[in-house]
């Protein structure tokens, strides 16, 4: 044992496991100032289950009158030798049968469903247009082009096979995105100019969802036929 | 005389109340923060929310009526499968009885229809509601992926319910959905008959969608709606546009300025 002082060692630790070293960039045009993020906040005990709570009883207060005034359907026993027409399906899957008489099951029962969730899975890991920024906010004329030539492949596509139920919510669409073009074009940033393409493609979808649940459950009757939801058929 | 709320906080002071809820009495934001941190369930949320999250506007509380939803469905059915028997033809004799012979039992019946057709919907509208203001962005991704799932979990739910009754509308609806089945490329007839254990719609396919629809799917939901909640806590609270900030923003002149651009560029509603 010596009785020299133990040499002090200072050292840096290295592993990021054990000590995690947080760096900084200050990147172009900002300052190091600090961005107050702390904003008013609520306790969750009581405020918002408070909140909740109040929602849910409301909904149970809506839903108990409907059950007190609208009886559940209720038809004869089940029986597999009668066949109702028409057969529908729950009405979430009216979108679906509607589709199954116009293209093959494979077609309206697998890959379109299946493409569908596919599509709203991948949403949030598609990192293309994080900013969010209008679709003809930047080359405009490309993307112009672009856009119609798809609209009308898509509308020529619905021609071919007769769907005109769904060519409907494909035009409306097509034409609010050409009102966009027009509205970027006279330099407005805001509005439907400033919509992203995520914007375009989710409203189709949801256009494309309630027209097609709406004619399935509502315009269809005997062998899939046109019919008026307020004649007896 | 003492107020009711006085005597609840001594019931909160007793040992019995106590060894049960591990937060204590005491009326402070550190005790009301416990409360939730302290509670298994509850832990599953946040202490604290934004303000601005909790306004109606902002989520027009879609997730949390489609929850409400899905709590009334758990209670009445419960109590719907204390009078039903999942045979065929006995179920649809079941379901005279509740018309006929259940103290309430065409209500019951009504709340759990209705109900699950306003979850449908209700879930739907959540669904589009959070794309619309962008809260499936990142860090939030995975959250927005659970929800997908349990999109599909309440569509199967809401379908394989609606052969319970063995009425033709049920059993006409389910065998035009069990048809799609089969289209499926090469499984199609094997997937058919894995669902319906049979080669059409029978009593082996009611026994399979009733344990589907009261056990395998209920519990599903009850662990990815835990997992949905806890997500929201984990990925810093239900989102909000950070546009709408500005007014509790500290920031140099010149950046204010060009966020503001940034915000009437590519905001999203």
């Amino acid at each position: 044992m010596s009785d020299e002082p133990k040499p002090y060692v200072a050292g840096l630790n290295s592993d990021v496991r054990k000590a995690p070293v947080r760096v900084a960039f200050i990147t172009r045009r900002t300052s190091a100032a600090v961005r107050v993020t702390d904003e008013e906040r609520m306790m969750t005990h009581p405020g918002v289950f408070f909140r909740i709570l109040v929602a849910i009883e409301l909904l149970t207060i809506t839903l108990t009158w409907l059950a007190l005034l609208f009886d559940a359907p209720l038809e004869q026993l089940a029986d597999p030798m009668h066949t109702p027409n028409p057969a529908k399906a729950p009405w979430y899957f009216l979108g679906l049968q509607e589709l199954l008489h116009y293209f093959p099951p494979v077609v309206a029962g697998v890959l379109i469903p299946g493409l569908v969730v596919l599509a709203l899975i991948v949403i949030p890991y598609f990192n293309v247009n994080v900013e969010g920024g209008g679709l003809f906010l930047s080359e405009r004329a490309r993307r112009v082009t672009i856009f119609a030539g798809m609209a009308g492949a898509l509308c020529v596509f619905f021609v071919v096979f007769d769907v005109w139920v769904a060519l409907a919510p494909t035009l409306v669409i097509a034409l609010f995105m050409a009102l966009a073009a027009r509205q970027a074009a006279k330099g407005a940033t805001d509005g439907l100019a400033a919509k992203p393409l995520s914007f375009w493609i989710m409203t189709w979808f949801l256009a494309e969802l309630v027209v097609l649940t709406a004619v399935g459950t509502f315009f269809r009757g005997p062998g899939w036929s046109w019919v008026l939801p307020w004649k007896e058929y | 005389m003492k107020p009711i709320s006085a005597y609840f906080e001594e019931l909160r002071t007793t040992r019995a109340w106590r060894s049960v809820f591990r937060s204590g009495p005491g009326g402070t934001r550190l005790h009301s923060a416990l409360v939730v941190q302290q509670n298994i369930f509850l832990h599953l949320f946040a202490t604290k929310a934004r303000k601005r999250v909790m306004s109606f506007r902002a989520t027009w509380y879609l997730g949390a009526l489609s929850f409400g939803t899905f709590l009334i469905l758990v209670v009445t059915g419960v109590l719907l499968m204390l009078y039903y028997h999942p045979s065929a033809p006995q179920a649809y004799a079941d379901m005279k009885d509740l018309q006929f012979v259940v103290s309430s039992g065409v209500f019951l019946r009504n709340l759990h229809r209705w109900s699950a057709h306003a979850m449908v919907f209700l879930v739907f509208a959540h669904m589009f509601k959070v794309f619309y203001r962008g809260a499936y962005r990142p860090p939030r991704e995975f959250n927005w992926v659970i929800g997908v799932i349990l999109l599909l979990t309440t569509l199967l739910l809401s379908y394989t319910g609606y052969l319970l009754p063995w009425d033709q509308l049920a059993y006409w609806a389910v065998t035009v959905g069990s048809n799609i089945a089969s289209a499926v490329p090469l499984f199609g007839q094997d997937i058919r008959y894995l669902l319906l254990g049979g080669h059409q719609v029978n009593a082996n396919a009611l026994l399979r969608f009733y344990v589907l629809h009261c056990v395998v799917l209920p519990i599903a939901a009850v662990l990815l709606i835990a997992v949905h909640f806890w997500r929201i806590r984990k990925d810093g609270g239900l989102y909000v546009p950070e546009a709408a900030a500005g007014e509790n923003t500290l920031a140099p002149a010149g950046a204010a300025a060009e966020d503001a651009g940034a915000a009437t560029r590519g905001g999203t509603p």
